[in-house]
């Protein structure tokens, strides 16, 4: 595989963008892309999204987005895997520039949630975990996640207010976030005293339903160096997936694809987990955030928690997570947040993310980690400063 | 999404009869039966009926819940394993949701699990209940 | 001779006090309470239903009845006023629930509450017959009382199965009687969700009329009086009814008792005698003589004698006793709750 490049992020408007359709929030997003990186064509295109079936009824989403970016005729796909159909477009990316197949291959991410009632929406995102044993029987994504967290909280301790602080922390990253759903600081009384979604997790631990559109262009490092424009390198990719059930799982304190997958990226990039500066990490739920820390091996099993509680994971801790302000406070289109992740990574290393949200101490090589469902899957990709 | 009725009906010997798969070489449990152990891919096994009791070892409380469930909410989900070692997920039903505790006693109950407002179809099934015979 | 090889019953966990029934309504309690001999009703929760109710009565007649051979069981028949379906028989359900598919009779039964009894009848007969080995009959019922009606402080839910056979009996079966009339005391039209009834003449005509028909047939070709008996069950709409008729026939109280359980559990309908048959089982001693009468509106009484065997002593304890379901383990909810659960409440499509 040779050198891969990302030379240009773009995002479109996110929250309850009621004005913006589906395709136009795609539209908007990759038009940025491509004006960040100064590019004046794609050779294909990568379209992260879960489902366009449930949510608005439009299936055949490579094409449609190829055709409405004005570009008919380019190579077009969809990808998906639940939430983590973002980060697998931008390996799709990766594996087709690293082959020599493409020069410059997009990779994008959108997901349109409002248009269709609560109830619809949450259906649709239940089609990540099992259908016939997990959701039929009642299951919905937060009560998954909260059978986790029970568990994690009895075999290790873990607190509430370990909780609250990743709430707490993502949210005084995203207040800094133009792009962020929700741009403002959460106190912990706040976040604790929030309406009980499913116990022990409350809606202030959950991420939002949202609207919004991601973009990226990947690129050979020959092309990079023509653009004459600050860019970084994607040193290793891994994707892994587990069992679907919780309950067949050997064990769900730990998310095991995000193990295997960042194994296998850092492996790829022919790093250690200690060499990375910081993470952008699939927190669709506070406990995510804890238990992804410890699968990735950053911290040991049962003591990312009090790490965090520390302050260890904040802008200016050892080891910043979430620097954009993560799922919970950006957002959560499902569909495009892998690929969000990959602009904030581009974002602060080259020294351009906005607001006082800058990592200091200019930090060279990062992580990102995005999952689906439950864990099912988990896609890392690992990024240095060309 | 609406349930087909093939759908529910394919599940009856899970759902009704609570069949499960052991592999041979393993001798691990699953349950929904698979056709290949995710351990090692072996394809031998036969067809076990699983035990009626067992333990919570991890729980949930839904009190936002789907509109098939609004009149049980708020209402307990949990994984149990049951004494044969099989753990499978499902609702804990006739029980009071505070009291719900990691490592209670449950039962295994034939259930209504869902159905289709006033015309579709019944999907019946197993929930948890609490042992206290 | 044809009996019971295996008996069970299962009762739903939820109460609701006449009280709070009457609280909403603006009724007067302690005359419910007195008048109908009523304390508080078994309500069944959303997931619960006379399917569901039947599969784990039939659980509890499958240990009692020790190992059979399910293959043998050639008959499933469900007496309710209350099958899920109006069309789509519960009994298929349940069968194949319980594993007794594919060579096997089925076909719900309806009359009002002697659907059970007459099912019980007609699967003891398939296996006297020489028919089949066994034949399973259920009597299971979760009926709807219509909001600040009488009957409201009644309608409960419950379900009792019995495995019938023709060997290594619980119980034999010495006689059977059934009578009936043309009566229209109580009814439900199709589509209608909640039955009518004509009030008062729902007493002495239709339900003491047919009862002492089947009765007083069944003692005169027995040649047996009623204190021959150790128990005596009838159905049981409230808690007077049965008290009365069987005072009437010459039964006392003493007598009546063990299966005696409409004042705590209210009218479980087709499940009302059978279950009661249930409770006195449970205390039965071999030898014991069980006096049975069922009552359904439209009317209908099936009466059966039957004599407990030794097997009771071995079986009696392998599945949950009755009085257990009844007593133990309870949860009182209040009229919100209840008209939830029992979908009174409007909604939203």
């Amino acid at each position: 595989m040779r050198p891969v490049c990302v030379v240009g992020a773009g995002m479109s408007q996110w929250g309850e963008v009621w004005r913006k359709s589906f395709r136009e929030l795609f539209v908007d997003a990759a038009r940025a892309a491509i004006a960040d990186a100064g590019v004046d064509h794609i050779d294909s295109l990568y379209v992260g999204c879960m489902t366009g079936g449930l949510f608005v009824g439009q299936e055949h989403i490579g094409a449609l987005m190829a055709d409405y970016l004005g570009m008919p005729g380019i190579p077009a796909a969809h990808v998906e895997s639940a939430c983590a159909s973002g980060g697998i477009a931008f390996r799709q990316a990766f594996i087709e520039v690293g082959s020599g197949l493409s020069e410059i291959v997009m990779a994008s991410g959108v997901e349109k949630m409002t248009d269709c009632s609560g109830d619809e929406a949450t259906a649709a995102l239940a089609t990540a975990a099992d259908a016939e044993y997990e959701v039929f029987n009642g299951a919905t994504f937060p009560g998954l996640y909260a059978l986790m967290a029970h568990a994690h909280m009895h075999k290790y301790g873990t607190t509430r207010a370990m909780l609250t602080a990743v709430a707490v922390k993502n949210h005084y990253n995203g207040s800094m976030n133009p792009f962020a759903q929700y741009p403002f600081k959460l106190k912990p009384e706040t976040v604790e005293t929030s309406v009980m979604v499913a116990d022990p997790l409350r809606v202030l631990d959950c991420s939002p339903i949202t609207d919004g559109a991601a973009a990226v262009i990947v690129c050979s490092e020959e092309v990079a160096k023509k653009l004459r424009k600050p860019y970084i390198k994607v040193l290793g990719s891994g994707l892994a997936t587990d069992i679907m059930q919780l309950a067949q799982r050997e064990d769900i304190t730990t998310i095991k694809s995000a193990t295997l997958a960042s194994q296998k990226a850092l492996a790829m990039a022919g790093k250690k987990i200690t060499d990375i500066q910081f993470a952008e990490v699939h927190d669709c739920f506070t406990i995510a955030e804890i238990m992804v820390a410890e699968s990735i091996g950053k911290y040991k099993p049962g003591q990312a928690g009090a790490a965090f509680l520390a302050g260890e994971s904040a802008l200016d801790g050892k080891f910043p997570i979430n620097p954009s302000g993560g799922l919970k406070s950006k957002g959560h289109p499902v569909g495009a947040t892998g690929v969000a992740q990959v602009v904030e990574v581009f974002k602060q290393l080259t020294g351009k993310a906005e607001n006082g949200r800058q990592i200091k101490g200019a930090p060279k090589l990062a992580m990102t980690q995005n999952m689906g469902g439950t864990g099912a899957s988990s896609v890392v990709h690992i990024m240095e400063v060309a | 999404m609406s349930i087909f009725p093939s759908r529910s009906w394919r599940e009856y010997p899970q759902r009704y009869r609570m069949e499960a798969v052991k592999f041979k070489k393993s001798g691990k449990t699953y349950f929904p039966p698979r056709q290949v152990d995710p351990t090692n891919g072996d394809t031998e096994c036969e067809k076990v009926v699983l035990p009626e009791t067992g333990k919570v070892t991890t729980y949930t409380v839904i009190r936002v819940s789907p509109s098939q469930w609004g009149d049980l909410s708020p209402y307990g989900l949990a994984i149990v394993e049951l004494t044969d070692g099989t753990r499978l997920f499902g609702q804990i039903a006739d029980c009071n949701v505070d009291q719900i505790k990691i490592g209670m006693d449950v039962r295994i109950e034939f259930r209504l699990i869902q159905k289709e407002g006033t015309h579709g179809v019944l999907s019946y099934g197993y929930k948890f209940v609490p042992k206290w015979y | 001779m044809a009996g019971i090889v295996g008996y069970g019953a299962h009762l739903p966990r939820h109460r609701i006090k006449v009280e709070e029934i009457a609280k909403v309504w603006g009724a007067d309690a302690p005359s419910y309470k007195k008048g109908l001999m009523l304390r508080e009703k078994s309500v069944p929760p959303p997931d619960m239903d006379t399917i569901t109710l039947s599969v784990e009565a039939a659980k509890n007649a499958f240990r009692r009845a020790g190992n059979i051979d399910r293959s043998k069981v050639g008959a499933i028949y469900i007496g309710s006023e209350s099958h899920p379906y109006a069309v789509k028989p519960s009994g298929t359900v349940v069968g194949e629930a319980m594993g007794i598919f594919n060579d096997c009779h089925c076909a719900d039964f309806e009359f009002a509450c002697k659907a059970g009894s007459e099912a019980m009848y007609v699967a003891m007969s398939h296996v006297k017959a020489g028919e089949m080995k066994y034949a399973l009959a259920i009597a299971a019922d979760t009926s709807q009382g219509a909001p600040s009606d009488a009957l409201e402080f009644s309608a409960a839910a419950g379900a009792a199965a019995f495995i019938m056979g023709t060997e290594d009996l619980i119980a034999e079966c010495l006689y059977t009687h059934s009578w009936m009339q043309d009566m229209p005391d109580f009814w439900r039209r199709e589509h209608e969700f909640y039955p009518q009834h004509g009030g008062r003449f729902t007493g002495e005509e239709a339900y003491f009329a047919t009862t002492r028909g089947a009765s007083e047939a069944i003692l005169k070709k027995s040649g047996m009086k009623p204190s021959d008996f150790k128990y005596a069950v009838f159905h049981q709409p409230n808690g007077k009814f049965p008290q009365r008729i069987a005072f009437e026939l010459g039964f006392t109280q003493e007598q009546i008792d063990p299966g005696w359980l409409a004042p705590r559990l209210g009218n479980t309908y087709s499940g009302a005698s059978p279950i009661g048959l249930t409770g006195c089982l449970d205390v039965s001693k071999p030898g014991d003589l069980i006096f049975m009468c069922s009552y359904g509106s439209g009317s209908g009484s099936d009466a059966f004698i039957w004599k407990v065997t030794e097997k009771i002593n071995r079986v009696r304890n392998l599945a949950v006793g009755t009085h257990k379901l009844l007593d133990e383990n309870l949860t009182y909810i209040e009229y919100g709750t209840y008209a939830k659960f029992r979908h009174k409440i409007i909604k939203n499509k």
